[in-house]
């Protein structure tokens, strides 16, 4: 506009008004984004303020500390550190194969009107509400866990202690089992993405040569689309690692590390969950702010990992077209 | 000639295994997108075979059972859901779509940048940490409030609402901007006449997703408004009963009755959120490919 002079405003009037209704328009959106920094910095502090007593009190010891006794004001997160850690890699090596297998089916080989549908009812599975999953992961998933599927690994695998005596129906297992189920939409539709982002022109190069379709799949769609699986499984480990309620209902509450995965154990998430409204006392409360600041710093690197992954991964494929 | 055609189209033992493999992958992934399907049809049948039996007129218009009392209903559950996402969306929606607006419309590269990280970094945050941080800012010192629990939701809600408002933005073509301007009209015209109006469409679907989102989330307002009267409750200043809370308690309870009431509360709440979802999904789809041509 400021670039073609010879325009001159038809009146003085709603030169003004425009001019008031950009700056105004400019600073209200500016205020609108600077509100979500705010914010994003305000949930930064206000949980490390609420961690201040008890990292006073532990330290750094409390990362590793495993003793979690409300009586005598002793914490520490080690318990619930190994957990979620567990958890998480429970629902990685189950969901992960899972999810790219599913990404593989709706991108290579299912028909196009089946496509859509089972696009769609994958992606629809992380529309069920976590607190819903876990209902149903107590009442009918875990009873049938506890009482088919790890009796029989623990008799095929006994020998190995992750493979305990089976549980009642709370334990880690499950709890890994439910998170496994919660990260294959997620990590199902990036990785389609990315797979129909592969130029079709390297796969029927590929199957031109004689390759097979699973020959041709392992070695230009997988090969290529390498990077941004890797982010699509930390995005997924991402929603794992801070699924509180859910993992709540399943996993049955430990204060110590258990070996095997058939027993009751706490992620740092379901910790806060489970104990944070009846905290005895104000250590504990801030123990609780404390485990959330670990979970806050894990889950932000996790994230930025991911956005990292995909930023670079975007760049070389721009780079290479 | 003949013979040696025959003799090379016969699968050798190295072909055969090749296309063993071949076979076996293609049934594994065949496997595990309809076990996929399976997992979400077992679930939903599970909550609506459990779930049906129980719900009734009465229950859907009843107050809250007390502890130890049979019957009872989850009008207050559903009230206080609905307040607490509307407070949510209240919050979300303008903040989200004059963020999106300031990305698309303003920002040069190097401010939109770290607007940006923290929407994503904002999505990607465990639901409990909002829970903690809006119990640390509102209710330590105060008490629960349907206004402490909206707060929480709304952070779930912003950076859904952002993300797919720039999405659509990003859709409006160039062109109409460009007409515009060389029509003389001002950028604040041009936006609040032109853009958003033809995005329209797609930030309703896109805010309705996120409400699907919010409507379901626990952890946010576990802290917030979790302790509740049994009655149907309209002051978002006092602590708002609320579906997904309920179902949690209840599923925790080891009443068998509790269990019944969580699966028909879950059943309400799974039905909201999946119709809500489909229905927006749906109307997405077709907004972008009309905006798209």
């Amino acid at each position: 506009m400021s670039t073609v002079p010879f325009t001159r405003p038809l009146t003085g009037t709603r030169r003004l008004r425009d001019r008031i209704g950009d700056r105004l328009l400019l600073i209200l959106t500016l205020l609108a984004s600077l509100a979500a920094i705010a914010l994003m910095v305000a949930i930064v502090y206000k949980v490390f303020k609420g961690a201040h007593l008890s990292f006073s009190e532990f330290g750094l010891g409390f990362i590793t500390g495993t003793t979690w006794d409300a009586t005598n004001n002793v914490f520490g997160a080690g318990t619930f550190l190994y957990g979620t850690a567990v958890t998480c890699a429970i629902a990685l090596l189950v969901g992960g194969p899972f999810a790219i297998a599913i990404a593989l089916f709706l991108s290579e080989l299912a028909p196009r009107g089946v496509r859509g549908v089972v696009g769609t009812l994958v992606e629809m599975l992380a529309a069920i509400p976590s607190v819903v999953l876990g209902l149903w992961g107590i009442l009918v998933m875990g009873p049938f866990i506890a009482h088919h599927v790890e009796p029989w690994l623990n008799s095929a695998f006994g020998w190995i202690p992750l493979f305990g005596e089976p549980s009642t129906g709370s334990d880690v297992f499950i709890a890994g089992l439910i998170l496994a189920i919660m990260i294959v939409p997620i990590v199902a539709s990036i990785c389609r993405e990315l797979f129909l982002g592969v130029p079709r022109d390297l796969e029927d190069g590929a199957l031109a040569l004689g390759a097979t379709r699973w020959e041709m799949v392992r070695g230009v769609v997988l090969s290529s689309s390498r990077p941004g699986i890797a982010a699509a499984l930390i995005l997924g480990l991402g929603r794992a690692l801070g699924e509180a309620i859910a993992v709540t209902q399943v996993i049955g509450s430990a204060t110590a590390i258990n070996v095997s995965l058939f027993e009751p154990g706490d992620t740092l998430a379901s910790r806060i969950a489970a104990q944070f409204q009846g905290a005895a006392s104000a250590m504990q409360t801030s123990a609780l702010f404390y485990l959330a600041a670990i979970l806050l710093v894990i889950g932000l690197i996790t994230n930025l990992l991911a956005l990292v992954v995909v930023r670079r991964f975007e760049i070389k494929r721009t780079g290479a077209a | 000639m003949a013979a040696v055609e025959t003799a090379v189209l016969r699968a050798d033992g190295r072909t055969r295994r090749r296309r063993r493999i071949n076979r076996a992958a293609e049934v594994l992934a065949n496997v595990a997108a309809y076990a996929a399907v399976g997992v979400l049809a077992i679930v939903v049948i599970s909550v609506a075979q459990r779930g049906l039996g129980e719900i009734s007129w009465g229950f859907l218009t009843k107050d809250l059972p007390l502890f130890g009392e049979s019957g009872g209903g989850i009008a207050p559950l559903i009230v206080g859901s609905a307040i607490l996402v509307a407070i949510a969306a209240a919050i979300a929606l303008p903040l989200g779509v004059l963020t999106a607006v300031f990305l698309t419309e303003f920002a040069s590269r190097r401010i939109a940048a770290p607007i940006q990280l923290t929407l994503d970094l904002m999505s990607g945050l465990p639901s409990i940490i909002l829970g903690v941080f809006v119990f640390g800012l509102l209710v330590n010192g105060h008490h629960q409030s349907g206004v402490a629990g909206g707060f929480a939701l709304s952070i779930v809600m912003l950076p859904l609402i952002a993300r797919s408002t720039q999405e659509v933005l990003r859709l409006v073509p160039e062109a109409q901007r460009e007409g515009a301007f060389a029509l003389g009209a001002s950028r604040w015209r041009v936006v609040w006449g032109i853009i958003v109006p033809s995005a329209l469409g797609g930030i309703v679907t896109g805010t309705v997703l996120a409400v699907a989102r919010a409507a379901g989330e626990t952890a946010p307002l576990l802290f917030t408004t979790a302790i509740y009267v049994n009655t149907v409750t309209w002051d978002p200043r006092e602590a708002l009963p609320n579906m997904p809370v309920q179902i949690f308690i209840w599923s925790e309870s080891a009443d068998p009755e509790d269990h019944k009431r969580a699966w028909a509360t879950a059943l309400v709440l799974l039905a909201f959120v999946l119709v809500t979802s489909v229905l927006a999904r749906a109307a997405l789809i077709r907004s972008r490919k009309k905006l798209g041509q």
